[in-house]
């Protein structure tokens, strides 16, 4: 009972802040900007944006795809050194996240620019500088950069919990050191490469900044549509509806991977 | 805890006798809303407008806050919740929001040096009867370019912007109005159409420009032009002049299609909490003392031919803060548009900014990625019936 009260300042919190804005947005989404009538056109309207929708849907995966591969090994090297070091190097993963994201994407900018400091420097030593900026490699790195720790963190911390005496255990009963990673480590990680996936994934679908910063007029994402429908457009009814689809888009995305994960749960279950 | 509770009230009591009387002889905040570098601010030993006012009227504080486009002044206008009391819109941005009742009218009893405002500047069409506005600058809207990377023999016209020898190096507007003007002077149409057809014909020619656009921008324009990051940019002649003191290389020219002549006024938005200072202050600022050297500074072009005493007379002989008669003929205003011509204006320019060729490569991923997923579900379906059986056969014949 008394469990169920604590909860309660952040129940009012989310009632407040989340669920009302949401509704706020569902009514949004199915009004007409000028009457206030009810009408499904701004929804309809996603026939002209659908483009748009896949192309952020595929970069977020893209990135979030990089995010892992990098990210695993760096979790599971970070879970297997001393503790003092683990400390050290889980200080360095979260340190950029101490700078502003915005100034951190600037600063990309300005490494990456047609006379940024990688290209100044290309043709200093006389090579031809190189087209780094204004595409979705560009937009996939600022991705990658900014959300790659909130990828090593949740697999960390999930790693590092392996119990040892399961992989003795698998080497006990003959498993070559590829199988252990496959057979042991890599189910019991699952819950961490979900986290990390959803945390990279989610805030990587519906950004703004990044792709206005290092992409180009043509590499658009979701976010900036939005994002401009409230501050120039004044539409506000049809960002909400942009926002209520990619809302239920990236609950579809997240449903299907963890329709996928659950399944491997119950797999390793048997296997184990 | 009873002690407390009256401790409490008390204290209260005291505070709120207390309070009124402080706030009597308070200063007072005015929140003035304007664009971005838009007033001088005691860089590059120029006057610091702000402070010197602050220092005129102790007892008047001046909030500063900036906005990079006129359409997102009037977003954060409608929407609500905060309390402007001096802005900054350009004319036909005044007029819509005289149309939309947004303006106060203003009382020039306390703006008395209004008399120094030319009789030119005077009753504009976007404010015929001149109650809700003053003007701040003028200017013109031309192309800025590099001389060092674009061809002399290029320039002349609005088609530079459409060049493709400069693709992505070019930067344009980032605002319907200021981009649809450039693709209607460049077309031959009427910079203030609503027709249907000859918006989409705009927004076309728009579309067309796109891939060779480095970016859409607004203020951003002065660090990448600056720096040689673009080379090609509309913007408006001020802007030019404060830009060409850090690159000299850059040059500036009015397109010979005609192009944008645009007035900044001084308005006061409903809303306003502290009218009488807010008035105080536009009057401080068209003295032509202070309104000859923040102009100065800016680069605009003055309103006031007796501010041009105040500013560098180089500066107020310029051809280009000041055109001659013959050049100023082929500019024209904006006036504002209707409800339903702005949104559609938004809407075509939305489209030009949405516009996407790379769609089958998506496309592909996408029927890929579908085909992969249906075929791992089906193939975990059959591999989980099969153990299941495996498991029951071995059960059974334990």
């Amino acid at each position: 009972m008394k469990n169920k009260w604590l909860s309660g300042p952040y129940v009012l919190w989310m009632v407040l802040f989340t669920l009302i804005p949401l509704g706020v947005v569902v009514y949004y989404a199915f009004t007409d900007s000028v009457t206030g009538a009810f009408t499904l056109s701004n929804l309809a309207n996603f026939a002209n944006y659908w483009p748009i929708f896949l192309r952020s849907i595929w970069l977020s995966i893209f990135a979030t795809l990089i995010c892992l591969l990098i990210g695993y090994p760096v979790a599971y090297f970070i879970a297997h050194c001393k503790p003092t070091t683990q400390r050290f190097l889980q200080m360095l993963v979260m340190l950029p996240m101490c700078i502003s994201f915005l100034l951190r994407t600037l600063a990309w900018v300005a490494l990456l620019e047609d006379t940024g400091i990688i290209n100044n420097f290309l043709t200093s030593i006389g090579l031809t500088p190189l087209p780094l900026i204004r595409n979705n490699g560009a937009v996939i790195l600022g991705m990658v950069y900014n959300y790659l720790p909130y990828m090593i963190l949740p697999l960390y911390t999930v790693i590092m919990k392996i119990d040892p005496r399961l992989i003795e255990a698998a080497q006990d009963l003959g498993c070559n050191s590829r199988h252990v990673f496959s057979k042991v480590i890599l189910p019991l990680s699952v819950p961490g490469i979900v986290s990390g996936i959803t945390m990279v994934f989610v805030p990587a679908v519906s950004t703004f900044y990044i792709s206005q910063k290092l992409g180009s007029p043509g590499t658009i994402l979701i976010g900036d549509v939005i994002e401009s429908q409230f501050k120039a457009a004044y539409n506000p009814n049809l960002g909400a509806a942009l926002s209520l689809v990619l809302m239920v888009l990236i609950f579809v995305c997240v449903g299907i991977m963890n329709r996928f994960t659950s399944d491997d749960d119950e797999e390793s279950m048997v296997t184990l | 805890m009873k002690r407390l509770i009256s401790v409490f009230f008390l204290a209260a009591l005291l505070l709120s006798a207390v309070t009124p009387a402080v706030f009597a002889d308070e200063t007072v905040t005015i929140n003035f809303y304007n664009w971005g570098q838009y007033i001088a601010d005691g860089t590059d030993d120029s006057l610091d407008v702000i402070e010197a006012f602050e220092e005129a009227y102790p007892n008047i504080k001046v909030n500063y806050m900036t906005f990079d486009s006129n359409e997102s002044m009037y977003t954060k206008l409608k929407a609500g919740g905060s309390a402007f009391d001096v802005i900054i819109p350009s004319d036909y941005m005044v007029q819509k929001l005289i149309e939309e009742d947004m303006l106060e009218t203003l009382d020039f009893a306390n703006i008395p040096n209004y008399e120094y405002i030319d009789e030119s500047f005077r009753n504009l069409s976007y404010d015929p009867d001149n109650l809700y506005s003053v003007p701040y600058t003028w200017g013109c809207v031309g192309v800025i370019y590099n001389t060092k990377y674009v061809d002399e023999a290029d320039i002349g016209g609005w088609e530079l912007l459409w060049n493709e020898k400069y693709a992505g190096k070019i930067l344009m507007f980032d605002n319907p109005r200021d981009s649809f003007a450039i693709a209607q002077l460049e077309l031959g149409f009427d910079i203030n159409t609503e027709d249907s057809t000859l918006l989409t014909l705009s927004a076309n020619k728009l579309r067309e420009q796109k891939p060779l656009v480095q970016s859409y921008v607004m203020d951003q324009i002065f660090d990448k032009m600056q720096r040689a990051e673009a080379w090609i940019a509309p913007y408006y002649a001020g802007d030019y002049l404060t830009m060409v003191e850090e690159n000299p290389d850059l040059a500036f020219y009015l397109p010979n299609e005609g192009f944008n002549l645009f007035v900044d006024a001084i308005c006061i938005p409903k809303g306003c909490e502290h009218k009488k200072e807010a008035e105080t202050f536009i009057n401080f600022l068209l003295s032509p003392e202070i309104c000859g050297q923040n102009l100065e500074y800016l680069g605009y072009s003055a309103p006031s031919s007796a501010a041009k005493e105040y500013m560098d007379p180089e500066l107020a002989a310029n051809p280009i803060a000041y055109p001659d008669e013959n050049t100023l003929a082929l500019g024209s205003a904006f006036t504002s548009l209707s409800l339903t011509g702005t949104q559609e204006m938004n809407n075509l320019w939305l489209t030009v900014k949405t516009a996407d060729s790379s769609t089958t490569v998506y496309l592909i991923l996408t029927a890929a990625a579908i085909v992969l997923i249906v075929f791992f579900w089906l193939f975990y379906k059959v591999r989980r019936k099969r153990r299941k059986a495996r498991r029951c056969r071995k059960w059974k014949s334990v």
